[in-house]
């Protein structure tokens, strides 16, 4: 058993209180009421009394359990694993919980990042312990109001599934829900020994399956507020470029159009719905200062990363001399590898509602990122923070693009908002949302090792140049505190764990106009793809074989090793495969979680397809397999998305991409049959929504590698450019 | 104006006939289970049937359904009961959600042409949905789980 203090400040102590909530749509109660265009205070009230001992939990006298859930749900399950951390501790019957997302508070911070957000695969192993506690506690208080009401001992007491029990005698948590709302919590609690779990560890359903459906789950994009109207913002064409002069004459004239003003965004289109919107938009005549990006080139760009690659970087790691090992190495491999600016291209495009007051302001968006969106909101409302309030609805994917440091689509829409004098959505078309900005960095990875003549790396030289993501970011103090270079850019390259003696990794930060930020698995993204490819031509350079290489080199780490193993055997890496069949193999440890992948690929007229994906992730004490497995085949088919397909270039400061045809997604036709296998251990929970993501474009090339014999140094990959 | 059934419901709209169906469907009919990815026929999340036939709402005029009868994701079954929603919530397939109702859109016509879909008429029906998540392993299990439902007597 484990023993913790609680805090006693983190506990509200809400005795018998009357909520609406509970009884008018179980699983999203706020936001589904106004999806049906009811503002949440007119929502009628019930008698019925609820038990809210923390800020995370809540029973009714119906029995219904609804746990407050702090990260918003963008498909990684945290509405499903979080209340069934919660509902374990608590022994609730699982079939009467559900959820509900947390409003902007304190209270729901991050418990490591100290904001309300959701990022970084952390929301189940940072919230372990808190939502377990809180549910432990509930536990504790339902179990004394039984006792009392008994008049026995609370330790001749126990629980199941929704009930407490003793001897012949059993309340139900409704029953007993009015009585332990009058107790105080307690200082201390119990937590279950991992081999009591009921839930945790089991592949658990999601809860919100259901409403995702039939229609009935509500988005960003879905929140409909009465008298709303809808905008479209007509943004610079490069980024930087102010409005010189606009003319908006035909536009206004334009049916359902009931307003059009410049905001800092840009020129915004508001009207009574979207199609007018975007209609009177197109009529929009906007001349624009194209500004000192005018020019950029990603080709240019990219040649200049080169040159700049050439010249020692910042330090970032050394281990031994890289330098003279090389000098004096059998054997040299020199490879430079590339990767392109990428787009987050959640399937829902960016939206974000606003219903301003003179005194208050409400936003509905689907945010990862609620305590900044509600300061920068209310900056330009005008208000204190505690007068904004943001209701997190679902999020059609996220990936990291609607955690923006500066709020861009919660502020533009608050801006416009001010203009409309009514409730007004701004909605951004599939083009807005991918030429507006904030993409995965472009990268170049130089690296330089030797072998010596007995086929042992000796020396390895990574050099990376590449814009800092975190630079200019709540984070920035942080996680660059007396370092000169982002650790965001170098993460996966900076702990590189191969024993290679002699190790260097610089950084050069390049300062480009254009805007990046954190894409799933961030920094990773990219240093996985450049250090795994670059081990296999190292092996290749050995003379071994490149699973073997690898372990070699791992025997200090049991746990990237333990992957490894798993997939290379669930791939049968020791069995041929049919003529003109590939595998490639690649580890990374990312998010505090260890993963493997084997890829099985053909190539036919310069056309790779993924055949098969065998993928093996170490996460610790894991919550849900289920879900588990679902995120690192998404993962999978998310890094296969970016290996095979996608890029963002620029000529002459405009984006040449604009939409799914010109910037694909791997489809069904084109996915590969993917298999995934979980190590069962208790170490520390690691995160799940990111490490999937890393070890798909190295294993990938490095299969291409194996039935080609060409090496892939730049994504996507295209056999034209191959070496 | 312009007239057709929705799941059922006949409505009548005053609305400029070009606009797409989908944003009709959405703002002014306030069914939001249809939704907006691309507005170019590329991804598939605004997939709604027209007499029975899996149309790229985003893209087709609403005069086009004008005297038809249009279905979409909330007609499929309000209650879940359609064989490809109960093996949808038996496979666990959704994610973010979001495509998913222009998925069981096009699956509901795959099946009820292909009743028992080989893998590749699984590719070739559904490989205009999109699925930023990578939920295809699922749906891929789950239309076989709907066909076999189907099979074994589950009426549709």
């Amino acid at each position: 058993m484990i023993r913790r203090k609680l805090e006693r400040r983190d506990f509200l102590k809400i005795s018998v209180a009357a909520s609406g909530g509970l009884v008018i749509g179980f699983r999203f109660p706020g936001i589904s009421a106004l999806a049906a265009g009811q503002a949440a205070k007119d929502k009628p009230t019930t008698d019925t009394a609820t038990f809210m001992p923390n800020a995370f939990v809540r029973i009714g006298t119906d029995e219904r359990v609804t746990v407050i859930v702090n990260h918003s749900e963008m498909g990684q399950g945290v509405y499903t694993s979080l209340p069934m951390l919660l509902a374990d501790e608590l022994d609730a019957d699982w079939t009467k919980v559900g959820f509900e997302p947390a409003p902007v508070d304190p209270k729901y911070n991050h418990p490591a990042f100290g904001i309300q957000m959701t990022g970084g695969s952390s929301s189940v192993y940072s919230g372990l312990q808190q939502f377990r506690e809180a549910g432990a506690a509930a536990r504790a208080m339902l179990i004394a109001a039984a006792a009392q009401q008994w008049n026995v001992s609370a330790t001749d007491c126990r629980t199941e599934a929704g009930s407490v029990v003793n001897g012949s005698k059993k309340l139900t948590y409704g029953q007993l829900a009015p009585a332990a709302a009058k107790l105080t919590p307690p200082e201390h609690v119990q937590l279950k020994d991992p081999k009591d779990f009921k839930l945790i560890g089991k592949p658990i359903k999601r809860l919100d399956t259901p409403e995702k459906l039939n229609g009935a789950a509500v988005f960003g994009i879905d929140v409909k507020l009465p008298g709303m109207l809808t905008a479209v913002i007509a943004r610079p064409p490069i980024f930087g470029a102010k409005v010189q002069s606009y003319d908006d004459t035909r536009a206004r004239a334009m049916p359902g159009v009931r307003k059009i003003v410049a905001i800092p965004a840009g020129i915004a289109v508001i009207a009574d719905t979207f199609w007018q919107a975007k209609m009177a938009r197109e009529a929009l005549h906007v001349v624009w200062d194209d500004g000192a990006m005018r020019n950029f080139s990603t080709t240019e760009m990219m040649h200049q990363f080169r040159e700049q690659a050439k010249t020692p970087g910042t330090s970032v790691r050394k281990d031994g001399d890289a330098g003279a090992a090389l000098a004096s190495a059998a054997k040299k491999v020199e490879a430079v590898y590339e990767v392109p600016y990428l787009s987050h291209l959640m399937m829902e495009p960016l939206n974000c509602a606003v219903d301003l007051r003179a005194d208050s302001c409400e936003v509905w968006t689907g945010s990862q990122f609620q305590t900044i969106d509600r300061l920068n909101a209310a900056k330009i409302a005008g208000l204190p923070p505690e007068k904004v309030q943001l209701h997190t609805t679902f999020l059609g994917g996220g990936f990291g693009r609607r955690a923006n440091p500066q709020s861009d689509f919660v502020v533009e829409a608050v801006h416009v908002a001010k203009a409309a004098g009514v409730p007004v959505k701004v909605i951004w078309t599939r083009e807005d949302d991918m030429q507006g900005g904030w993409y995965r960095p472009a990268f170049l990875h130089a690296i330089e090792g030797g072998v010596d003549a007995n086929g042992n790396a000796v020396s390895w030289r990574s050099r990376l140049v590449g814009q800092s993501i975190m630079a200019g970011t709540p984070f920035a103090a942080a996680m660059m505190k007396g370092k000169d270079y982002d650790p965001a850019s170098v993460e996966g390259v900076d702990d590189l764990p191969y024993e290679i003696p002699n190790l260097t990794v610089e950084s050069h930060q390049a300062e480009v106009g254009v805007p990046v930020q954190w894409l799933r698995s961030v920094g990773h993204s990219h240093t996985g793809f450049a250090t795994e490819c670059f081990v296999d031509e190292l092996a290749g350079a050995a003379g071994k074989d490149p699973y073997q290489f690898r372990r070699g080199l791992l025997q200090k780490h049991p746990r990237h090793l333990g992957v490894l193993d798993l997939a290379a055997q669930k791939a049968g890496w020791d069995k041929p495969l049919p003529k003109g069949m590939g595998r490639g193999i690649a580890v990374h440890f990312a998010f505090e979680s260890y993963s493997a992948h084997v890829a099985e690929v053909s190539v036919e007229d310069g056309n790779v397809r993924v055949h098969r994906m065998v993928c093996a992730i170490d996460c610790g004490q894991y919550v849900n397999p289920g879900i588990i497995a679902a995120q690192t085949e998404g993962g999978a088919i998310f890094g296969a998305s970016a290996a095979l397909f996608q890029e963002l270039t620029f000529e002459k400061g405009r984006l040449q991409q604009t939409n799914f045809n010109t910037f694909p997604v791997l489809r069904m036709n084109e996915c590969p049959k993917i298999e995934t296998y979980i190590v069962d251990n208790h170490e520390k929970s690691g995160g799940i929504g990111e490490p999937g993501v890393p070890c798909a474009a190295p294993a990938i090339a490095n299969a291409v590698f194996a039935v080609t014999g060409k090496r892939i140094r730049k994504l996507p990959i295209r056999m034209s450019e191959a070496l | 104006m312009i007239a057709f059934s929705v799941n059922g419901k006949r409505v009548d709209l005053q609305v400029d006939p070009s606009t797409p169906l989908l944003w009709v469907i959405r703002e002014q009919l306030g069914l939001t289970g249809t939704k907006y990815g691309c507005g170019m026929a590329q991804c598939g999340a605004c997939t709604v049937h027209i007499n029975g036939e899996a149309v790229r709402s985003c893209v087709a005029p609403v005069s086009r359904a004008d005297g038809k009868s249009v279905t979409t994701i909330e007609g499929l079954s309000p209650d879940l009961s359609d064989p490809l929603q109960r093996a949808w919530l038996e496979e666990d397939v959704p994610q973010c959600g979001y495509c998913q109702s222009g998925q069981l859109m096009s699956a509901a016509v795959l099946l009820r042409e292909k009743p028992s879909p080989t893998d590749d008429d699984i590719d070739e029906a559904m490989t205009g949905n999109i699925c930023r998540c990578g939920t295809y392993p699922r749906i891929r299990r789950a239309i076989h789980r709907a066909a076999e439902m189907v099979a074994k007597g589950g009426a549709r």
